[in-house]
């Protein structure tokens, strides 16, 4: 189905060259005007255990948004409310002000929001452009698109295309994604979200599996993702990490998102301090 | 708080740990090498057997021909059973389908080619019309067969070996109840075995011709197309396929059910060859389909696979039992050698994934 991908910045479409209009991104990303992404009065049961009881979060454009917690604190949760995976209980969600439902990753996908999972969810024995565009398929032309015939050199063109402008070096894309390393794993993961995510890529703890040199790899490659205008909300227990690329902090603790901080006006310690609450949060 | 290190080369994401290309090769040739066991082990068979047969037996050309069409059954079988496996599954009824396939066929051309006497004394007024609708009878129940093994599969969520266990005794017990467990009182129509199982188009047997158009099919439906993709896909992490928006379930409803397919197809072959059917015949289907396929290099583990290996892995069983035969040995050493290799092979498979698996 091709016509799935019309409407949708598709990969190698003219639209996607974002860094044309990072004057536009930059416009928009005036305090003042509506957030990118809000999420407002956030409530999630799991049966009698609350996940999240006050869930608030604001991301605006072009900003590295680091959600960070102990654990139980609630951020996969929410998370994965803004994903589609699970959906709220009580709450809402707006785009650019306006009021959305997200039900399914599909929907979620369709408003312009990609996740990057913990787990990465790639197909290890296909390779990488296989997995960058697994269910977006291109297909070559008709009458052989009517039998679903890949335009594999197509979409090889399109994903060494895609590494080239996240910078990611990638000897070949035509091998299984089994043999690459974990960082080169996670930044196909990423170019996936990349390649197709308009407006938000959410990355769920992206260097937990890591070591240090490809953990700060990825830490780039997030940087990348920015400079390209598209927003990040990331989720984190690395705090280190997350004051090396996070523009700003939301702090959740007990279900509770309990304050949003700049990066640049606060430091590990009181962070911690919030996390675990012996520092009372100061808005 | 740690300083962390920029990454000195110019790409964000370096390619250095890489293997080199030189290396890439070496670990190509050697994985090609460690896949073609098959060809050596098949190609030792046969010169085992014209070792030790009588001169111009098992090397003849008509010998050859014969393993042949005994083999483009399994083919079928097998190209049935590597789409399955690939999505990490598993098909342990398609001997069972196949079966009954070819009961429901066969029943359908004696019923429709004349009255019970007339096809007794070798008279069928009908043929035509009964060959015809019994080849209708043949994929459709088949194919009915592969739908309802992956609706209990998906719907469910009931795992493919218990299932196809299950359809396997299912499926066999309603052959014999419709055949009476025997051959039937007579055989298909004879114009039905002259034109397809022994008929000849360029020299090759027609059964031959369908198991090779067949397998063209397959592989570039395997290898080329969105739906040999999404089967890897599926095999490889069903997880992520379903995140990406792949209707997952649908997509094993549909391997299965081309499974139950071919091997309707394979039903009308086996009819049009062996002109009758019994449930004797087909009790190790599953253990040569799925032998053909392990053999052939596909994981048993899901995601990668070959069609064309599947392919000549069918032969492992047909070359066996014909050699075997031919040296008047027990055929039955053909289950023997086939089930030993299939744990082999399963084996080797294991041990490259651990090898690839850091």
């Amino acid at each position: 189905m091709p016509s799935r991908l019309t409407g949708q910045r598709g990969l190698g479409d003219s639209e996607i060259d974002v860094s044309d209009d990072g004057g536009l991104q930059d416009a928009n990303a005036g305090v003042d005007k509506p957030p990118l992404l809000e999420a407002r009065n956030i409530q999630k049961h799991f049966g009698r255990v609350v996940a999240l009881r006050d869930g608030n979060f604001a991301l605006r454009p072009n900003e590295v948004h680091a959600v960070v917690g102990d654990n139980g604190a609630g951020k996969s949760t929410l998370i994965k409310i803004i994903s589609g995976v699970t959906h709220a209980d009580e709450g809402e969600l707006r785009i650019n002000g306006g009021p959305v439902t997200i039900t399914t990753p599909r929907e979620a996908r369709e408003l312009g929001i990609e996740t990057v999972y913990q787990d990465l969810a790639l197909a290890d024995h296909l390779d990488a452009s296989a997995n960058l565009f697994l269910g977006r398929e291109e297909l070559l032309g008709p009458p052989l698109s009517w039998f679903g015939f890949l335009d594999k050199k197509a979409m090889r063109l399109r994903t060494e295309e895609a590494m080239r402008r996240l910078k990611i070096g990638i000897q070949s894309v035509d091998q299984p994604v089994l043999s690459l390393s974990g960082g080169q794993r996670q930044a196909v993961a990423v170019a996936r979200a990349i390649a197709w995510g308009r407006r938000i890529v959410i990355m769920d703890e992206p260097t937990a599996a890591l070591g240090v040199r490809e953990s700060s790899m990825v830490l780039e490659l997030i940087k990348e993702v920015r400079s390209q205008g598209i927003a990040v909300i990331m989720v984190s227990h690395n705090l280190p990490e997350v004051f090396a690329v996070a523009d700003r902090i939301t702090v959740l603790r007990l279900g509770r998102t309990i304050v949003t901080l700049n990066t640049a006006e606060t430091t590990l310690e009181s962070v911690v301090g919030m996390m675990t609450g012996a520092v009372a949060a100061v808005a | 708080m740690a300083k962390l290190e920029p990454p000195t080369t110019t790409d964000v994401v370096a390619a250095e740990d890489l293997p080199t290309s030189e290396e890439t090769r070496r670990q190509r040739a050697f994985d090609l090498l460690w896949r073609s066991w098959l060809f050596f082990f098949l190609l030792a068979l046969i010169a085992y057997f014209w070792l030790t047969t009588p001169p111009h037996t098992f090397l003849a050309g008509d010998n050859f021909k014969l393993i042949a069409l005994n083999t483009s059954e399994v083919i079928l079988l097998a190209i049935a059973e590597t789409f399955i496996i690939v999505t990490a599954g598993i098909d342990l009824s398609i001997g069972g389908i196949l079966l009954f396939a070819g009961v429901c066929g066969a029943k359908t051309m004696l019923s429709l080619s004349g009255t019970h006497d007339q096809v007794a004394m070798g008279l069928y007024p009908h043929a035509t019309r009964a060959i015809a609708a019994g080849v209708i009878v043949c994929i459709a129940a088949g194919t009915m067969w592969g739908l309802v093994n992956g609706l209990l599969i998906t719907l469910l969520r009931l795992p493919p070996f218990i299932v196809t266990l299950g359809t396997l005794g299912v499926t066999f017990g309603l052959s014999d109840l419709i055949s009476g467990g025997t051959n039937f009182f007579a055989p298909v129509p004879p114009s039905f075995t002259n034109n397809v199982g022994n008929g000849k188009i360029l020299g090759l047997f027609v059964p031959i011709w369908v198991a090779v158009v067949i397998l063209v099919i397959a592989h570039v439906v395997f290898h080329h197309t969105r739906f040999g993709r999404y089967t890897a896909a599926v095999g490889s992490n069903e997880e992520a396929a379903r995140r990406t928006g792949i209707a997952v379930n649908r997509h094993i409803v549909e391997v299965y059910t081309l499974g139950g397919f071919l091997a309707g197809i394979a039903a009308i072959l086996d009819l049009a060859i062996y002109t009758n059917i019994s449930s004797a015949s087909h009790q190790t289907d599953n253990l040569n389909a799925i032998g053909a396929v392990v053999i052939g290099g596909t994981s048993l583990f899901g995601g990668v696979g070959t069609v064309l290996g599947s392919a000549v892995g069918a032969f492992i069983p047909t070359v066996t039992q014909n050699g075997l035969i031919i040296e008047n040995v027990q055929p039955f050493w053909q289950e023997v050698l086939v089930g030993a290799t299939i744990i082999f092979a399963v084996y080797l498979d294991q041990v490259r994934r651990r090898r690839t698996n850091r």
